[in-house]
C-alpha cells in the first residue's frame, strides 16, 4: 500500500517523476518518433490508452492472478491493448500509422507500462491506479511533445505539418536544421531538456537547504 | 551440518490454477481482439483503395474509368484467373478518356530504396512511350534529403512527358534528351531508385502490355460478358 496523498499520486508522474525526463523510462519511442509533433502526439495518446487501460485492468484483477504468472498475464493485457490501438490507428490515422511503423507495436515492451504495473497497479486500489496512470500517461505525452515541438520546429521549420493544423512558424528564407528530425537531432534535443531540467532541480534542492539551514549553509560557502 | 534445502516452489497454488488464470486470460484478450479486427478490418481496407484509387486518378490525369488487368501467366487478363487471390496477383490498370479512347496504364512496383522498399504508381502511355506521371506510394527515405523523391514538385513534375527508358542525370547537366530526368541533389540513391523501379518495371510488363494492346478484340470480347 503507498503511504501517498490521490493528489500526489496523480500529479508524481506528470513532473517529479516524468517517465522520460526524470526516470529515463521509455527513451526508445521519445527518440525515434518525436521528429513532428504530430507522430509525438499520436504516440503519447496511444501510450496513455495503453497505460491507462492495462492500469485499471491489472487492478481489477490483482487479487485473481497468483504471483507466479503475474508478469505474463501483465504483458498479455498490455498486448492486448496495444494490438486494439494499433488497429484504430491503422483504420482512423492511416499516414501517422504508417509513419510510427513498428513503434505502435513496441509499446509492449515500453518500461514505462510494465512499471507502472509491478509497482503500482498490482498493489494499489483501482482509484489509485487509474490517477497513477494518467499522471505517468500525462507526464509521457508532456516529455514527448516538449522533443517533438523542438524537433520540428527546428528541423522543418513548421509546426503539426501534415495536419490541418499545420503551419510554418519560421518564415522567409530558413533552411531547416535537417538534422533535427534525423535520429541525432533526438540525442541532441535529449540532451538538451535533461541538462535543463537538471540545472533547475540543482537550483531548487539548492535553496531548499538554504531555507532551511541558512547559517550553516553560509559558513559552509565560507569554508568553502 | 545442515543439508541445503532444495528450492520447491510455493506449495499454496496449484499449477492448475496458473494455466486457467492464463488460459482465461488468453481467451478473453482473444475475443476482444477478434471484435476490434472485424470493426477495423472494413476501414483499413477502404482506406487502401480509396489511396490507390486517388493514386491512380492522379497518375493518369483523371480518367474517366480504368480496367483492372491482373498479370497471369506471362499476359494480361482482365479476368480473374479462377481460384486467384486478388491480393496477392500483381495488377495493373488502364485508364480511359470519356470518349472510350486509351490514356494509358497505371502501374505499380517496388524495389529497395536507401532505407527500405519504396512503392510507387506511375502512368505510362504504351502508343508513345511515355509517363504520364509518377507518386510515391509508400517509402522509409530520410526525412529532409531521400522524402524529397514524394515530396518535391520539381523531381515529380518530371514524370510528366519524360520518354522511357529513363536516364537519371545529375541536376543542370541534361543535354535535352527526352530521357533525362534531374535527380535530386543529396538523395541521389532515392532518385536513382525511383528511375530504376520505373525502368525495371516497364522492362518486365512492357511484352505483355504490348501484347494486351495488339489483341484488343479479346479484350473486348472479355468486356461483353
Amino acid at each position: 500500500m503507498s503511504n501517498t496523498t490521490p493528489q500526489q499520486d496523480f500529479f508524481r508522474g506528470i513532473w517529479r517523476e516524468n517517465p522520460v525526463l526524470i526516470q529515463m523510462l521509455g527513451l526508445c519511442p521519445a527518440l525515434a518518433v518525436t521528429n513532428s509533433v504530430a507522430n509525438a502526439v499520436v504516440m503519447g495518446i496511444a501510450t496513455f490508452f495503453v497505460l491507462t487501460g492495462s492500469s485499471l485492468l491489472v487492478s481489477l484483477v490483482k487479487k485473481l492472478v497468483p504471483g507466479e504468472v503475474r508478469i505474463s498475464t501483465y504483458i498479455l493485457i498490455i498486448a492486448t491493448f496495444v494490438t486494439v490501438a494499433d488497429m484504430t490507428l491503422e483504420a482512423f490515422v492511416p499516414d501517422i500509422h504508417k509513419a510510427l511503423g513498428a513503434f505502435v507495436a513496441l509499446i509492449v515492451v515500453n518500461c514505462i507500462i510494465l512499471a507502472r504495473q509491478e509497482a503500482f497497479a498490482s498493489k494499489n486500489p483501482v482509484g489509485r491506479s487509474l490517477l497513477d496512470a494518467v499522471g505517468t500517461g500525462i507526464g509521457f505525452m508532456i516529455a514527448m511533445l516538449m522533443m517533438g515541438t523542438v524537433r520540428e520546429v527546428l528541423g522543418n521549420g513548421t509546426i503539426l505539418d501534415g495536419t490541418r493544423f499545420g503551419m510554418k512558424v519560421i518564415p522567409g528564407n530558413y533552411e531547416p536544421w535537417v538534422i533535427f528530425v534525423l535520429p541525432p537531432g533526438g540525442f541532441l534535443t535529449l540532451g538538451f531538456w535533461l541538462l535543463i531540467i537538471s540545472w533547475f532541480q540543482k537550483r531548487r534542492t539548492e535553496r531548499a537547504r538554504i531555507r532551511e539551514w541558512p547559517e550553516g549553509v553560509a559558513a559552509q560557502k565560507e569554508a568553502a | 551440518m545442515t543439508a541445503p534445502v532444495p528450492l520447491q516452489p510455493k506449495p499454496d497454488v496449484p499449477a492448475w490454477r496458473l494455466l486457467l488464470t492464463l488460459g482465461l486470460a488468453g481467451a478473453l484478450a482473444g475475443f476482444l481482439l477478434v471484435f476490434v479486427y472485424q470493426i477495423t478490418l472494413p476501414i483499413i481496407e477502404r482506406n487502401k483503395a480509396e489511396r490507390l484509387a486517388a493514386a491512380i486518378e492522379e497518375v493518369l490525369k483523371a480518367p474517366d474509368h480504368y480496367d483492372t488487368l491482373y498479370v497471369s501467366n506471362g499476359a494480361l487478363t482482365r479476368q480473374l484467373p479462377p481460384g486467384a487471390n486478388p491480393a496477392k496477383l500483381d495488377a495493373v490498370y488502364l485508364g480511359y478518356h470519356a470518349d472510350g479512347t486509351r490514356i494509358g496504364y497505371a502501374i505499380a512496383s517496388q524495389e529497395p530504396g536507401f532505407q527500405d522498399q519504396v512503392r510507387l504508381i506511375f502512368g505510362y502511355d504504351d502508343a508513345t512511350s511515355t509517363l504520364l506521371g509518377m507518386k510515391v506510394l509508400e517509402s522509409k527515405e530520410t526525412p529532409g534529403l531521400g522524402d524529397k523523391i514524394e515530396k518535391s514538385e520539381a523531381f515529380i513534375s518530371q514524370f510528366d512527358g519524360v520518354e522511357a527508358p529513363l536516364k537519371g542525370v545529375k541536376a543542370r547537366e541534361g543535354t535535352g534528351d527526352p530521357h533525362e530526368v534531374d535527380m535530386i541533389t543529396g538523395a541521389t540513391i532515392s532518385s536513382r531508385t525511383v528511375i530504376r523501379i520505373i525502368n525495371d518495371a516497364l522492362e518486365r510488363m512492357g511484352p505483355m502490355l504490348k501484347a494486351y494492346e495488339t489483341a484488343p478484340a479479346t479484350a473486348a470480347g472479355e468486356a461483353g460478358q
